[in-house]
Order: structure tokens, then sequence, then C-alpha cells
């Protein structure tokens, strides 16, 4: 976090130096390691053991919070009969189809639920379109009813399940899996317990590589059960926190950039199941859930009039047929393959860099280098804008600059001083920028450059007869513009964000004002009130001393200005506060309303004693201790019946590529992760396959503080650049002895994608850990650098593959295997060959790919994981 | 105590200076021990104050590569990797913990390139090399011009480029400095330099080099405090592990800051800089440390270098009135 966020950093100062304890826990000893009171090694991709023996812990202990455990999670709900768990499937749950690699999540449902499985989908097409993603603020779509053992001991209740989930997960195994010695390991355990309950709660804070794996969405469903266990979530100083990697990456998920989603969480609709608005908002609504959800029509239908404005009207479903839909993977890294492929001809770049930033760098620049045309925007001339004549590929000879097709258009782009807006930042708290300074030559905003794009293709097809324009010729493009460059008012865009009155033009207040009948529009129901009674609330700047600990009046944070979500969690099922020092919001009898330092995540009005009448849905039927408004069974989901791909419980599953066998199971890695079996896109071998001691070591990636991701911030900069001058990788001692490499000599990394140099950095900051009986070395990367700027080096993100976790398709770029050499790597063609012959030594040939279901009857022997005559005389150490 | 020797001892610089009714003095507290090592400091000082890239060289120095305080380098971040204690980096008494850590590598000569030597699987600890490593510490530190209350670099200026502010600071005026250079060996911390031109550059592109050849240092953003604001770096610290203010609060907190370490079991925190009684009368800039200063790069019991100017100058005296006395002498004796 001090590496990554330092501005955000302060805050854990501040609170070290009121007695907070600062546990770190990371594979490599960074800046945060430096200032915590602990710091504790751990094996890259091992977390969901570490945090799994923590919730054994707690579990074996009986240390959760219990009253908030039974009142308010769904720990007491009674699970079906028909689930079978990975202990009794050595790493598999029940409903796996080994020849799809995904789930029939019918088994996982709660008693008497089996059959209420949303079927809106079949279970390939969930993961290759992200669904979980979609769910990300939806909750489980579970019906309301489950039954229930508030004492916990029947044995297929949630509790009991996680118990016997997690019983394995003991301090030794945490030492043989993660390298995490008892002691600290227990020392860990005793912090976190001790330090929430009733009195005091903990934050979990994580910075977003913790998703970057191909279990990602579990490693936080981890964190997740552990938080509710203790009673951390929905209670001040409590809580899950994502860092974020940039500015606005929330806005950029709520307002969002991704293909499955549109704005407020509202699933983009798919060809087969939502051929009319009717259907698609039912599939949102799930009917017989609770929670706000079951106003889904009303979100649905005012983006829509937000989007097509008088053209959108009850007759015409408000004009849900002009959405696009989507059929299938169309995320970055599927869209990247098609253009290697030819598939795709044009292509947007928008302050992103994926020649250096993403996966598996040579297939994104020959991804570009295959395309008709690509627009960047960027500050600088990045290396995804110059990728055709100075990528790694010109001097291998498979970029060849004459030859390459690509017309690139490099546009420049304001910066955020130059340029109003707003930005969300991880509490959901949008935050109004002024412009410091106008633009200057050629730079515009992002504002600018959509709007007058829009305009211009309006210009163009304005009269077309064809219908496929339609939805372009009707779209409402009318936003007031001033000055010389007929800058777009960002506050008019924001207001339309906010929703308005058709007729009058009064903004709304809340969401709850959005209406299904036309007469409101509004982009994003979830920022409703960011603009409420005509005043840009995101604008506000009021001292923090000179109101609440809460701070409301400062920025606007969705939904409704509340500060800490499921806050109703704050006080007991009667609404009282847990304690006087952690009482944040409750009941007040007397008024007969909720209230409290932050706004109530509650009906104002409905008392703790509320009972949902019968046959009730949506609203009406949470109850008045149901905290977790969004699930359908106003729980807190401590398991997970739907909504998840790859499994109703977090399960350590190894990384893709890994020197070591899975301890636990005899299924080695995420059996239903997203994979491209392609021959430029090898995985290393990992056990039980043959030949992993190829690639001996595990290596991970962070930042520098010196640097911002991709380079494209910093590397230009020379303030910056001379701070970190020079690509470098971290090695330990022991490492450097074993293979000869000198601290700032050079070194090269090799994968079976690239190898890639770097001077080398000798420190005691990195550690061998002891694992399985026996040493492993982790290697450290920093990944900013490319071919351009003022400072310039080899890409460590050339080095990773592409797979992907299967519920929101984030690629797996914090784990990986590799091996290190001493001296710079080849050149030329000298390069691929290096690696090819890596590749042969691997069994990476033909069209081998290694097998994904590693257990019982399932195994997928397609493929073979048969090594070649060749390689398999050549063993370890020849 | 002014009047009698103003070059060391406990002084009020300004008052020291001449001005009649000065601010308070100001100055730095860099309290280390909440460095988190970010370079902010770095950055906004270049920034603010125009100060060039200082080379684009990797040292190898754990995280540094500005290297020291220089003429293109007025705050400078340090970061020393230490064996220290295990896990606990603050807190208690050193004790050792066995993390079960192998203590050093293998001794194996590395592989020949190319080849496909296996570095984990085949390589078992030996049990007794367990837990053997003390375990390790990073300290981080921004150091700055000390801001002297007896400022040698100011004392041997032959051109009063140098001069004292009214806040008791010591500035540089660019367009008086001749570059004679006098100031530098003065500094007893090696804090003032003078800026290299291109040519001296490693980056050597040609490009015209602001002040080539002046004397450079620390301002303590003379322009910010005139306009009633804090200094670049303290402005941009993010921890608050540079605090500015006046030099008499400052040393409350930060004797109140080591007084609380000290109690959470830091018996190694320290002040450096903040005795009035010290070899340069107290800096304006002054540091909590973790650990001795020699580790920082810090000069243990720094002198100002005119310390004796008022001794030199009476032995001078002397040696100058016996002279004149001896040829005085020798002229009478000649006329005998």
């Amino acid at each position: 976090m001090a590496e990554a966020h330092p501005v955000g950093f302060q805050w854990v100062m501040e609170a070290k130096a009121r007695g907070a304890k600062v546990i770190h826990v990371d594979p490599r000893f960074t800046r945060t390691s430096a200032l915590a009171d602990t710091y504790v090694p751990l094996r890259v991709g091992t977390d969901i053991v570490f945090l799994g023996g923590i919730i054994n812990y707690v579990l074996e202990n009986e240390l959760d919070f219990r009253d908030y455990v039974v009142a308010y999670t769904n720990a007491a709900s009674i699970v079906s009969d028909e689930f079978r768990d990975t202990e009794d499937l050595d790493g598999l749950f029940s409903g796996f189809d080994a020849q799809t690699r995904t789930y029939d999540p019918g088994s996982w449902q709660y008693a008497g639920q089996e059959k209420h499985t949303p079927e809106d989908m079949d279970h390939p097409m969930k993961r290759e379109t992200a669904s979980a993603l979609q769910h990300e603020s939806h909750g489980m779509q579970v019906r309301s009813e489950a039954p229930r053992d508030e004492t916990l001991q029947h044995p297929r209740c949630v509790y009991q399940i996680l118990k016997r989930h997690y019983a394995r997960y003991t301090p030794e195994m945490v030492a043989e899996a993660c390298g995490v010695p008892v002691e600290q390991f227990l020392d860990v355990c005793r912090a976190w317990t001790s330090s929430s309950g009733r009195d005091r709660t903990t934050a979990l804070v994580y910075s977003v590589g913790w998703t970057q794996h191909s279990v990602g969405v579990q490693y936080i469903r981890t964190g997740a059960i552990l938080q509710l266990l203790l009673g951390n979530i929905g209670r001040p100083g409590g809580g899950i926190l994502a860092l974020r990697g940039h500015a606005s990456i929330q806005g950029s998920t709520d307002i969002p950039t991704l293909f499955n989603l549109l704005p407020g969480y509202l699933p983009m609709p798919n060809v087969k199941d939502h051929t009319n608005l009717d259907d698609w908002v039912e599939a949102i609504q799930h009917p017989g859930a609770k929670g706000f959800w079951g106003e889904a029509d009303a979100y649905g239908i005012n983006l829509l009039k937000a989007y097509w404005g008088d053209a959108a009207t009850p007759e015409n479903d408000f004009c849900f047929d002009y959405l696009p839909r989507i059929s299938g993977d169309h995320g970055t890294y599927r869209t990247v393959l098609d253009m290697i492929d030819g598939k795709v001809k044009g292509y947007f770049l928008l302050g992103q860099n994926p020649a250096v930033g993403s996966a598996h760098g040579k297939a994104q620049r020959l991804g570009m280098a295959n395309l008709d045309w690509l627009v960047v925007r960027d500050l600088f001339e990045i290396e995804s804008a110059t990728f055709w004549k100075d990528s790694p590929e010109i001097e291998t000879g498979e970029i060849v600059p004459e030859e390459c097709g690509t017309e690139v258009f490099l546009l420049p782009a304001a910066s955020h001083v130059e340029k109003e807006g707003t930005f969300t930042q991880t509490q959901r708290m949008l935050q109004w920028r002024e412009k410091a300074l106008n633009p200057v030559g050629d730079r515009r905003s992002e504002l600018w450059f959509f709007y007058h794009l829009g305009r211009l293709v309006k210009e163009r097809l304005a009269r077309s007869t064809d219908d496929k324009d339609r939805p372009v010729q009707d779209l409402a493009w009318d936003y007031p513009v001033s000055g010389p460059l007929e800058e777009p008012s960002a506050e008019a865009v924001l207001k339309e964000i906010n929703g308005y009155e058709v007729e009058t033009g009064r903004p709304l207040s809340s969401y709850t004002e959005m209406r299904s009948d036309g007469s409101t529009a509004g982009g994003c129901w979830i920022y409703a009130g960011v603009f409420a009674d005509g005043v840009n609330q995101a604008a506000r700047r009021k001292p923090g001393k000179d109101q609440s600990w809460v701070a409301p009046e400062w920025g606007w944070a969705w939904p409704s200005n509340r500060r800490i979500l499921y806050n109703r969690a704050s006080a007991d099922p009667e609404g009282r506060p847990w304690s006087e020092r952690k009482a944040y919001v409750w009941w007040d009898e007397e008024k007969g309303e909720w209230t409290g330092h932050d706004v109530p995540d509650f009906q104002k009005n409905k008392p703790p004693s509320y009972r949902k009448p019968e046959d009730s849905e949506g609203v009406d039927a949470i109850e008045g201790d149901d905290p977790f408004i969004m699930q359908g069974d106003g729980k807190g989901a401590l398991y997970v019946p739907q909504g998840l791909v790859d499994g109703p419980l977090p399960t350590h599953y190894e990384p893709v590529e890994s020197p070591f066998r899975n301890p636990l199971y005899g299924q080695q890695a995420n059996p239903s992760r997203k994979q491209y079996d392609r021959d430029d896109n090898p995985m290393n071998p990992s056990p039980p396959e043959e030949h992993s001691e190829v690639f001996p070591f595990v290596f991970t990636t962070s930042r520098l503080t010196e640097h911002h991701t991709a380079g494209g911030m910093s590397r230009f900069l020379e303030h910056l650049s001379e701070l970190q001058p020079e690509m470098f990788i971290e090695v330990s001692p022991a490492l450097a002895a074993e293979r000869g490499l000198e601290h700032m000599g050079w070194c090269h990394v090799v994968t079976a994608r690239a190898a890639i140099e770097g001077r080398v950095m000798v420190t005691d900051r990195l550690k061998p850990l002891k694992v399985e009986g026996r040493v492993v070395h982790q290697v450290w990367l920093p990944y900013h650098w490319g071919s351009g700027g003022l400072v310039t080096g080899d890409s460590a993100n050339d080095l990773f593959g592409i797979t992907l976790d299967p519920n929101v398709l984030i690629q797996e770029t914090k784990a990986g295997t590799c091996d290190v050499l001493p001296g710079r790597r080849p050149r030329g063609a000298d390069l691929p060959r290096l690696v090819a012959e890596y590749r042969r030594r691997a069994g990476l040939v033909g069209d081998h790919h290694a097998p994904i279901v590693t257990v019982g009857d399932h195994v997928d022997v397609q493929g073979g994981g048969q090594p070649t005559d060749d390689s398999s005389e050549r063993g370890p150490g020849q | 105590m002014i009047g009698h020797n103003s070059l060391f001892g406990p002084v009020d610089p300004a008052h020291d200076a001449g001005y009649d009714d000065p601010p308070k003095r100001k100055g730095f507290f860099t309290d280390t021990s909440i460095c988190i090592g970010c370079k902010a400091c770095e950055v906004a000082c270049k920034e603010w104050n125009d100060v060039p890239e200082a080379g684009f060289d990797m040292l190898g120095s754990s995280y540094d590569n500005s290297h020291s305080l220089n003429a293109d380098q007025w705050r400078h971040v340090t970061f020393i990797e230490q064996p220290g204690r295990t896990g606990e980096q603050e807190r208690g008494p050193r004790r050792p913990v066995d993390l079960g850590l192998p203590t050093v590598g293998p001794e194996e000569v590395g592989p020949e390139v190319g080849s496909v030597e296996t570095g984990g699987p085949e390589v078992l600890l030996p049990d007794d090399m367990e837990g053997e490593k003390p375990d390790f510490r990073w300290l981080m530190s921004s150091d700055v011009c000390k801001h002297c209350t007896h400022a040698a670099c100011l004392d041997v200026c032959p051109t009063g480029s140098l001069f004292r502010t009214e806040f008791g600071t010591v500035v540089v005026q660019d367009d008086i400095c001749n570059g004679c250079g006098y100031c530098v060996p003065a500094c007893p911390y090696g804090v003032i330099d003078r800026r290299r031109g291109s040519g001296d550059n490693k980056s050597g592109d040609n490009k015209v080099v602001l002040n080539e050849g002046i004397a450079q240092k620390c301002t303590l953003c003379y322009d910010r405090l005139r306009a009633d604001q804090k200094p670049a770096c303290a402005q941009a610290c993010p921890t608050e592990s540079i605090q500015f203010g006046d030099v008499e609060e400052l040393r409350r907190r930060a004797d109140e800051r080591v007084a609380r370490l000290h109690e959470a079991g830091v018996m190694d925190a320290r002040l450096y800089g903040n005795d009035p009684n010290d070899g340069v009368g107290g800096a304006g800039a002054f540091f909590l440390l973790l650990d001795e200063p020699e580790v920082y790069g810090l000069p243990p019991d720094p002198v100002v270098s005119t310390k004796d100017l008022p001794k030199m100058f009476n032995r001078a005296t002397a040696a100058a009135v016996a002279m004149l006395a001896g040829a005085a002498v020798s002229f009478l004796g000649r006329r005998r």
C-alpha cells in the first residue's frame, strides 16, 4: 500500500500512531513491510490457504462474532442434500461437467431451492460473458426463503459446511503450503480475532493485484468470509477495501468500460435470453428474491431514456432493441486474440498501454500490428502507438515496419488538470475536479473527443435509411458546449447521469424517484442524488474539521451519499449499537426511524421488528433485521449458492503455473478457469504434468512507487524516470548464489512465452521459503518499462500467458513460473530460439495442452501431457 | 553570549544576523520512523524549484538512485537495507524469531547459460541452517540542508550571495554567487554543491543548464515562506514524516515523539541536529533517526568549520603583533 498508494497510506500511519497494529502479508518485503509491525512473507498464489487457515482458526476456537453471524449471515441456512464439497470430491464441487469444465449450481442451492437456479444462460456461456461480474453489486439472486437452523448444529447448515470445508486448512498446512511458520501464522490469527467483535473492528485492505489470479474472485471471497465471521462488515473501522490501480477505476465499473455491463451494474443483454425489455428486466429482478433489484425496470428504463430521449417510449420498449447484445466472450483478451486472427479490424485505446501493461505483451503487439486502424489517445507517444517501429518483435523480425498495415492515429489527450469532471474512488466517492489550465495545442478531453466524434458520426448517418443506423440517429446527443474548442459541459453530463424529471428537468434526489413509465430519465441509477437539488454534490469541499467524523459533506458517495455500505449491520438485530464504541447507525424508537452518523443503508422507517408479509418480494420482503439489502435472502454470504462460476466456497487451487502439487486436493488448479489453448499461448507445465522443473522459480510482478503502471505517465517525465531509471529483477542472495547472478549485473528471465532482461537487484527483501519440504525461490519484477520514454527496458508482462479467472475474466498476472539465467538475453532471432528451446524441454510442442482436470474419473487426457521422447530423456540438471 | 562569540553556541540566527523583529525561526523536523520512501519530497522540490534531473543512473544502492544531496538534489531519500529484527519493525527489543528460513543459499556455482539446472526441487535445507539469518530492516530517511544556526557556508561566502533570511534559514542568491566554491568544503554535511554544466552530465545532451557553476542547495522554499506557504517537500509528504514549522515548536514535538517511541520500546530512536549546544548551534532542519547517524550517512558530530575562527583570528593577531613587534625590535636594533 505504501508502495502503490502512498497518499492513502498516510491513514495507516495515522492509525499506527494511535496504536493500531499493522500486519503486512506479501511475497516480497516492500515499503509497506518496512513500516508494518509485522511482516509475513508467503508463497505467491497461496492466499486462500493462508486466509482459509484463519477461517479454520476462527471456527475451531469458536471466535466468530456469534450474534452477528447468526442474525446477519447465511451461516444458519441449510444447503441441499445434493451438495458435495471439495473435501468429498478431491477438489471439485458437485455439479461438475468435465466436458465443458463448468458447474451446474443446482446442488449448491439452499435446501428446497435446487430447481430455482436462474436458467437464463447455459453454464459455459456464463463463463464466456463473465456473468459473475454482472453480479458485482447484485448479490445472490436466491429466493428469500431458506430453511434455517439458528443453533448452527444442522450438519448441512452453512456454518457446519464451512467448518468441514476448512478443517484441513490447519496452521501446519499453512506452514507447508505458504511457507509461513506456525507461530507467526498464529500471531496473525490472534491479532485479527482479538481486534474484532463488539468493541473492535479490523479492516482488510488489498490492492487489485490480489484479483489478478485464476482464482482471483475467490481470494476476495475468502477475505469476505473472514470479515463476516468476525462481524467486520457494515461497521466503522471494518470492511474490505480494494485500493484501485488508478484514479476512478471504481468509476469505470460504475459507468463501465466493460463489455458485459451497462451503467449501474445492469447486465448487458445477451442475444439468446433477452429478446425484449420484459425478459431482460425479469432476469435482473429475479422474481422471488428480496431487495432493491425489484425496481430494476425503473433503473433500466431510465437508462434507455437517457440514451434515446424522446425516441424512447413505452410503445417501443423504450428503444430496448437499440442496445447491442452480447453473444459470448468479448473480453479484452479474446479481442486481442481475434486481432491476431484477423477478426477485429479497428481498436480504440484511451489511457491504456497494453503493449506494456497487459498480459502476454507479444500477443498484444502482434494483435495491434494486424489491425486496419488503431486510435490511441494518450499524454505521450506510448508503446501501444509505436509498436510497429520499436517493439521487441522488430528485432526478431516478427513485425516488419514496412509491412505493418495498421494505420495508427495518435491523438494527444488533455491531462487531469486540463479538464473537469469527477473521479470515483474506492469508497464509491465522487469528487469533482476543476480544470486548472486550458489544454495546450491539440490536446483534448475525452468528453470533447467522444462528443464530437458522436456528433460527426450522427451527421454522416443523418440521411441514412438503413434500419441499423436508427440507434445512432435517435441518440439523444445534445450537450451544451462552450469556448473556442466547443468543450461540452461535464456538469451537464453529470446531471444526466444523476437523472431528471423529463417534464420539468428537475434533478432527481434519489434513485427511489426513478419511474418506469418514461417520466424520468437517468444515466446511472446508483449515481442518482449526486446532483440533488440542482447542486453538484460531488464538488463539496467542507473541511473535515468543520463537520462530523464521517464527513458526509466532502464529495458524494453512491448510493445516497452513504459512506459505509450495509451499515444496518452496525446495530444489533434490535437496532441498538453493538457497543457504544462502535455506534454508527441505530434505530430511534421515539422518532420511529433509523438514524446515526451516516445515511442508514435501510428503509428509514422500517423497524427492526418488521417481518415480511406472506408471498412478498423485492423491497417489501426485506425484514427489519436483514442488513444485506441487495442479497436475495438479505444475509451476508458466507456460502454463495449462485452467481459464481467456480464454486460456492473458496478452495485452494495452485496457480496455473506452479512448481508444486496442490497439497490439499487432487485437483491442481482452478478446473473451470478460462483458458485459450493456442500455440501462441503456451502455459508452463505444472504438476502432475511432467517437466515443471524446467521453470523452477516462482515469479510475481508489481509496482514501484516511482512509476505508474505501464509507465505512460512516468517514463516520459524526467523527475520520475531518474528515480527508477532501469528495469531490474529482484532476487534473494541465495538465488543469486545458485544462478551466479551479480548485484547490478544483468540477468534474464525465461518463460514459455518470452525472455526478458534486467539489472540484478540482490536483496534480503526477497527470501526463499521452505514449502512442502523444499526451498522455493521467488523472483520479483516491476512491470513499468517498455521501449519508449526517457528510460527504457524490457516489459515484465511479456512473460505471462493468458489464463483468466472464470468469474470476471481477469488475467493471472501475479503468479507464474520461470527460469533465471545470468547475463543479457539473446538478441535478434536467437531470442525466439531460446524460448523455443525451453518450450521443447518443457514438452510444449505440437498441439500439446496441459490437462486441466487432474482428479478422479474426470481426468482430462485430451492433449495428453505426454512429453516428447527427446525432452523426457533430458532430465533435470542436464 | 551573542556579543562574545556568535560563531558558536545557541543563538537566534535571524536576530544575530541583524533582523530587528524577525518572525519565528522556521525549519524541518524529519521523522524518519514514518518515512515510507516515496520520494515525493524529491519530486516536489525539483518541480517547485526548477531543479534539473540528476542523471538516469541506476546505482544499486537499494532504491536510492539519486545518490546524495548535491546541486541537483536538494532533498535526498536514503534507503538502508540492514539486518535487523524479525517481523517486528519497530516495537520491542530485538528478539530472535525462528522463521524456519534458510540462511544462505547453496554454495554451488550457478549453471552455465542455457542449462536446465533445476533450482528449487532438489535443494533441501539442512535443518541446522534454519533460522540463523537475522531478519531485515529497511530504513528510509529524507535528508536536506540543515540550515545551521552557525552556517559555515554563509560565513565563508566572499560575495554575500549566501545570506541569512528573516526566517533564520540560509539561502543562496543565484544572481550574486560567482561560483567560487568556498562554501562547498566549508559545509560539515557536504550539502552545498556547485551545479555542473551539461558537459559534465552523463545524459550529456547539450541542454542549457540553469545556474551552471552556481552554488545550489535547499532554500527551505524561501519564496513559499514569504507567501505563507509550506515548503514544497513538506507539502507533498504523505505521512508527515517531513514536518515544517517554528523550530522551537518542532523541537518540542520531536522530544515528545522520541519519548513516545521509547515508551513503545523503540529504544533506538534518537534525535539528530536538535541540540542548540551541538557543533553547529543546532540545525534548523533536524531528524529523528532509528540508528546511528553514520548508518544514514550523516556525520556523528558535525562542527561548523568556522567554529575556531575567533581563536584563529586571535592567534593570527597575536602572531602578527609578535611579528610586528619583532620587526620593530629588529629595526630598533639596527638603529643602534
